[in-house]
């Protein structure tokens, strides 16, 4: 994929709507753009999209699992008081992103609207004057109450509005990179698959629900069954106010998981991989749960060895998060490189060894 | 009332979208410039960078010298210092609340290069600092490292909100006085015949009325009108069952008129004009609420030995944030309403006070 279709393929993913449990744009989306590039395309009772690209070798045939979530977070209305829109998070969102932001409601139509809180003279005098919280906010679609009745629901969903931004020729910034910019990755990923002819059955999974409870890499990995499984996620990037030792320099190199939710043997054999392709990689120190859908895959049915791949990201749940594009392009071929490597006897090989 | 009025929404999509924090207003007169060229007497650009336009009129004898101004200028940022890796620490430029800063997009420079206002993670943040707003200092525009040779110390920025129509209102940045200004180019296009018409597009309203006290001084006018936008804090009471009695204005009642705000005490001979036209021509317009605040007219009005003052504004929901909400049919009638008002205006309307 040449970095005129990333780009498209990019700035499409942050387009496109879909928050936790209400993935249907971004699933329509992806099922049209995996189609060419996968042998069979299904979709989860819980709403993952799950691909595979069959292996050459004989059957039994070992599997290995991507998962990218391609669910967003945002909010969700519920409320009316008068003109007005009261709203709840979904997924971790921090109120402070939240005023004078322009936001998209998923109610008969796509309605754009403003954000803000009440100013302080409406608050009640318990409220903190110089704060900002998720109950004192109220989204304004410029409607009167009728018409906002007839066109919005409680239980409708909120998207923040903000445009993807390309920020000169590396750098995007935008809402939902995380974790679009993975399911750029293993994109990129199964398109480079096309001319290759890998031994495993390689599924990807753009999994459902993750910002909420993981249901969706849970359920398929149950499906799936899958021999090895790699969640593809962001992570810290350093940026003002973020601490330098709890995040990584964007564009100099892919963070590997490593710790509970992280396979040892698994670890090193993707280092081994990067070390002979060249492909700059660092150690993600991960030590309770990783965040990922790899704290779930990895418990699925008698457990799966598992590893975290991960992008680093500036300002993570705010509508302007960003991203090096070749930390995209490197986690593809990171990954790419880790299938070329697998055989008959992988498996075998592989040892809790820390 | 006028019925003819061809609603130009482009005009103040583009006057909304260009950036013109106070001091860097050229965009905005270039624009504004380009606009009223054929329908003006005089142009003059005046040392600090005000637009002073005359329409003279066509009647013989003494014209009563009307002034009608609007700002130019927006609230916005300067970069002030580089740090590493695309980061700029940033001053503001007119009132902004911090807590509209952290999570927004920004452009910068007149190139309008994109930049953006982050937040660290929620993920690595303790649940009661979230409860704090994050101040100033601790904030960096940052446009992206590959984009630092395309900025410089010294640039402005805006809040990046493309204009939108929203239903039956317009949502985007700057209205504040964007609006004002786009009226005022309407007024210039249709100057009534039986007056001077004396429009001064200002500079530096948001950090102190500047540019409208020397715009004043130069025109020299008999009386002036102020034309801005003023919060609409129609908002419900948080609690249920209480009644909002500090609305300030309200969507869809039409043309705010000021009887007094924190800086002028409207001129009470023109106050009452207003509210006889509005009367009498059946003209959708409404007081805004008394109370703190203040327009051009508080530089104007004591300018040389006073000048009879008003302000008339579009009644707007979420000023100085990133965005502002404003019904049409409210800019509809203030540009009516103003129209209107010019329309009749006289010299005796300012008959002497006490006499």
């Amino acid at each position: 994929m040449d970095s005129m279709e990333m780009n498209d393929l990019l700035l499409d993913l942050l387009h496109v709507p879909g928050l936790s449990g209400r993935e249907d744009p971004v699933l329509r989306y992806l099922q049209e753009i995996w189609e060419p590039l996968v042998d069979e395309l299904r979709v989860s009772p819980l709403g993952s999209l799950e691909g595979v690209v069959r292996g050459k070798i004989s059957q039994p045939r070992p599997k290995i699992l991507f998962a990218a979530h391609m669910d967003a977070i945002g909010l969700m209305v519920t409320g009316y008081q008068g003109d007005f829109l009261r709203v709840t998070s979904v997924g971790g969102v921090d109120p402070r992103v939240l005023p004078g932001g322009i936001v998209t409601v998923h109610g008969e139509e796509n309605l754009p609207g403003v954000i803000d809180q009440l100013p302080n003279a409406l608050l009640p005098d318990s409220a903190p004057k110089d704060s900002v919280e998720l109950k004192y906010l109220i989204v304004d679609l410029g409607l009167k109450e009728a018409e906002l009745k007839d066109l919005v629901q409680i239980g409708d969903l909120v998207s923040f509005q903000q445009p993807p931004l390309i920020m000169g020729d590396k750098l995007i910034a935008g809402p939902a990179l995380d974790n679009r910019a993975s399911v750029a990755a293993i994109t990129i990923m199964l398109a480079s698959l096309q001319t290759r002819a890998p031994a495993w059955d390689v599924w990807v999974v753009a999994t459902s629900q993750e910002e909420e409870n993981m249901s969706g890499a849970l359920t398929s990995a149950y499906t799936l069954q899958p021999d090895l499984a790699v969640a593809v996620d962001v992570t810290f990037a350093s940026a003002p106010g973020t601490p330098d030792h709890k995040s990584f320099s964007m564009g100099e190199g892919i963070p590997l998981g490593w710790g509970p939710s992280v396979h040892p043997g698994l670890h090193r054999a993707f280092e081994k991989a990067a070390e002979e392709e060249d492909i700059s990689v660092k150690r993600e120190p991960l030590p309770m749960r990783s965040g990922t859908d790899a704290d779930v895959l990895q418990i699925s049915a008698a457990g799966v060895p598992t590893m975290v791949l991960s992008i680093p990201l500036r300002y993570m749940h705010t509508p302007v998060e960003m991203v090096h594009k070749e930390d995209i392009r490197a986690v593809a071929k990171l990954s790419q490189a880790f299938i070329d490597r697998l055989d008959a006897n992988f498996l075998a090989t592989l040892e809790w060894e820390e | 009332m006028t019925t003819d009025n061809q609603l130009d929404l482009s005009l103040i999509e583009t006057l909304s979208n260009l950036s013109g924090v106070s001091g860097a207003e050229s965009a905005v007169r270039e624009r504004v410039m380009k606009e009223i060229k054929p329908f003006a007497d005089e142009i003059q650009v005046d040392p600090l960078g005000n637009l002073l336009v005359a329409c003279r009129g066509e009647d013989s004898g003494p014209r009563m010298k009307v002034m009608v101004a609007a700002h130019m200028d927006e609230v916005g940022f300067m970069l002030t210092a580089e740090d590493d890796d695309g980061c700029y620490r940033f001053a503001k430029v007119g009132g902004i609340s911090d807590k509209y800063l952290t999570g927004k997009s920004v452009w910068v420079g007149k190139e309008q290069v994109p930049g953006v206002i982050g937040l660290p993670p929620i993920h690595l943040t303790e649940k009661k600092d979230r409860k704090k707003i994050v101040p100033l200092k601790k904030l960096r525009i940052d446009v992206g490292a590959g984009s630092a040779d395309r900025v410089q110390v010294g640039d402005r920025a805006v809040f990046a909100t493309p204009f939108k129509r929203v239903g039956d209102s317009l949502i985007g940045k700057a209205f504040d006085d964007r609006l004002g200004v786009a009226i005022l180019i309407e007024l210039i296009k249709r100057a009534p015949r039986h007056i001077d018409l004396l429009a001064a597009f200002t500079v530096q309203e948001e950090i102190g009325l500047r540019g409208a006290r020397v715009a004043a001084y130069k025109l020299n006018p008999e009386c002036s009108i102020v034309l801005d936008t003023t919060p609409a804090r129609d908002f419900p009471v948080w609690e249920e069952g209480v009644e909002n009695a500090f609305y300030n204005t309200r969507l869809g009642k039409g043309a705010a008129v000021y009887t007094a705000d924190s800086g002028t005490i409207s001129d009470p001979r023109l106050v009452q004009y207003l509210l006889r036209v509005g009367e009498e021509e059946g003209l959708s317009f409404q007081f805004r609420q008394p109370g703190g605040g203040r327009t051009d007219a508080a530089a104007i009005h004591r300018q040389r030995g006073g000048i009879p003052s008003v302000s008339i504004s579009v009644p707007t929901r979420y000023l100085h944030s990133p965005v502002s909400l404003v019904r049409l049919e409210d800019y509809q009638a203030t540009l009516n309403f103003v129209e209107t008002a010019l329309k009749h205006i006289s010299p005796d309307i300012l008959s002497p006070m006490g006499a």
